[in-house]
């Protein structure tokens, strides 16, 4: 058996959302094979929320994720308004999906933000994360949070997007636009993140099918996969939009997926805008009495795919059952196609391309030859490694 | 002021650990590092190595299986280091306290110099506490 080269990533590391372990096993500078551990980031959510009442539920679910904050919320409410048998308004509706959409592009701005410090371009992250700022601003005047929004609730919505300050989400709205643009052209057109993305984490098709990856992971494969489409909820069978999707499954297809998301975002949260004015202000929340006995199943399209819970009811104020789950948790195995084969250096973007919400930066990593024990290298070399990489070929474009 | 203190006046480095959070603190620490606010110009730097740094903040509720970690990170920190507790996580537990995997509020498990509550915090609040921290010194 030849050497191996143990390398573990974790579980403080910049790379996942949750503290979590990835051990890379390299043969020289390649990887063979990839094993992971999960747990560090364990709070009992599930078994929490059966401790609390379904209106003490939704602060709760807002802080599975920091960044999917509204996307848990909704895929609850969907569950428990589908066991009440509750019709929410349109106005409600429309509230719903610009908060959703607006969450979106922010998180993939993240991203991209992320990706871009990766591979060692800390310009398209400043950038990224300047341009996210305006859209906190609009959160901030919208829900009074710049993260953890609370704006759900069984049965509607608890605050309104009163008329006058459309105009103010609209003109912040067409600013990001152009911003957008920049940051795209930026992207797309810099031959070294070709040289870097392109061909590198490869998913094909089938790959996408058999692990079921869901969101942008699965577009950017050629699937298209997304439940506001295939399930509609909130306001999104009232609106005009596209699925994106790409063909080549490499980072950059995931990338581009993103990216234009971001626009489809941008002309849904219009829309909806547009739909808020034909509707009574004030109209946002429909009457609850009680949530009856039954079994609620209630998705969501998170920024990163397909948000899952399952709420049953006993008839009392609190769930008897709650099971969630979340699209990094099937996203994460698809690892075992995208790494193996890639060089050390690629792994790391490879890992962030499926958006496991790095937003971690610098934490340890620390590689230690498996048969010596000696430290070989920790976050900052690997990313270092990277950085270096994308220099190299730099250079000789 | 001895010399150890002294040499917090400048250029504070900052090592980041994220326990069992939602990861709202852990955008929010970031987003302090980026162009609207620009911790940078103070001379604070996150760094990707504890044995670097000179302030470890801890954020989000710190269940079972990190609570060895924390403790080992601070064994490996060059003392003096302070220890900031960010969000209301880091301080009391917050919204996971009566979680069954909760091993602790971060001062019940290494000492804490500074608090600071909000979930999550804004980075003004962040940036705040660092400054009343370093005048405290």
């Amino acid at each position: 058996m030849s050497r191996k080269t143990l390398i573990p990533i974790g579980p403080y590391h910049p790379l996942q959302e949750e503290p979590e372990l990835f051990k890379l096993y390299c043969d020289g500078e390649i990887v063979k094979d990839i094993k992971w551990e999960t747990g560090y980031n364990h709070r009992g959510i599930e078994k929490l929320s059966e401790s609390k009442t379904y209106d003490q539920v939704f602060f709760l679910v807002e802080r599975i994720c920091g960044i999917c904050s509204t996307s848990h919320p909704f895929a609850f409410a969907n569950a428990v308004e589908e066991i009440a048998e509750i019709e929410i308004t349109n106005r409600a509706k429309y509230i719903r999906s610009i908060i959703g959409e607006l969450e979106r592009i922010h998180s993939h701005l993240l991203w991209v933000g992320l990706a871009g410090h990766f591979l060692g371009y800390n310009t398209v992250f400043m950038w990224a994360w300047k341009y996210r700022e305006p859209i906190l601003d609009l959160f901030e005047m919208i829900t009074g949070n710049r993260n953890s929004y609370a704006m759900f609730k069984v049965g509607g919505v608890r605050r309104d997007i009163e008329n006058n300050k459309i105009p103010v989400i609209l003109g912040t709205l067409s600013d990001f636009r152009k911003k957008a643009d920049l940051l795209t052209g930026a992207v797309m057109d810099d031959p070294v993140i070709h040289a870097r993305t392109k061909g590198v984490g490869i998913l094909t098709l089938q790959d996408v099918i058999d692990y079921g990856a869901v969101g942008p992971t699965a577009r950017a494969s050629g699937l298209a996969i997304d439940v506001r489409k295939d399930d509609p909820y909130a306001a999104y069978p009232l609106v005009n939009w596209k699925v994106i999707t790409a063909q080549a499954g490499d980072v950059f297809a995931k990338a581009e997926v993103r990216l234009l998301e971001m626009y489809e975002s941008i002309s849904i949260i219009e829309q909806c805008l547009d739909g808020l004015k034909k509707e009574k202000e004030g109209d946002i929340t429909v009457k609850v009495k009680e949530i009856p006995e039954g079994i609620g199943n209630g998705r969501a399209e998170a920024p990163r795919g397909e948000v899952f819970h399952f709420v049953m009811s006993d008839g009392s104020n609190s769930p008897v059952r709650h099971k969630i789950r979340a699209p990094s948790y099937v996203n994460i195995a698809t690892f075992k196609k995208s790494c193996i084969g890639q060089t050390i250096a690629d792994a790391t973007i490879s890992l962030a391309a499926v958006d496991p919400c790095y937003c971690c930066t610098e934490r340890m990593a620390v590689a230690y030859d498996i048969n010596s024990g000696n430290r070989i290298m920790n976050a900052e070399e690997l990313i270092n490694l990277s950085v270096k990489k994308t220099y190299e070929i730099k250079d000789s474009v | 002021m001895g010399f150890k203190n002294y040499c917090f006046k400048k250029s504070l480095w900052v090592f980041h650990f994220g326990g069992a959070s939602c990861n709202n603190c852990d955008i929010e620490i970031l987003d302090c590092l980026t162009p609207r606010h620009d911790l940078e110009r103070f001379g604070i730097l996150l760094v990707g190595s504890i044995r670097h740094a000179d302030v470890l903040l801890v954020n989000g509720s710190i269940n079972r299986r990190d609570k060895d970690r924390l403790i080992e990170l601070y064994n490996q920190a060059p003392k003096p280091l302070l220890v900031v507790a960010i969000g209301a996580c880091g301080c009391t537990g917050g919204i996971f306290a009566e979680g069954n995997t909760f091993a602790g509020p971060v001062d019940k498990i290494i000492p804490v110099n500074a608090y600071i509550p909000g979930c999550p915090p804004k980075p003004e609040a962040i940036i705040a506490g660092i400054v009343k921290l370093v005048g405290t010194i």
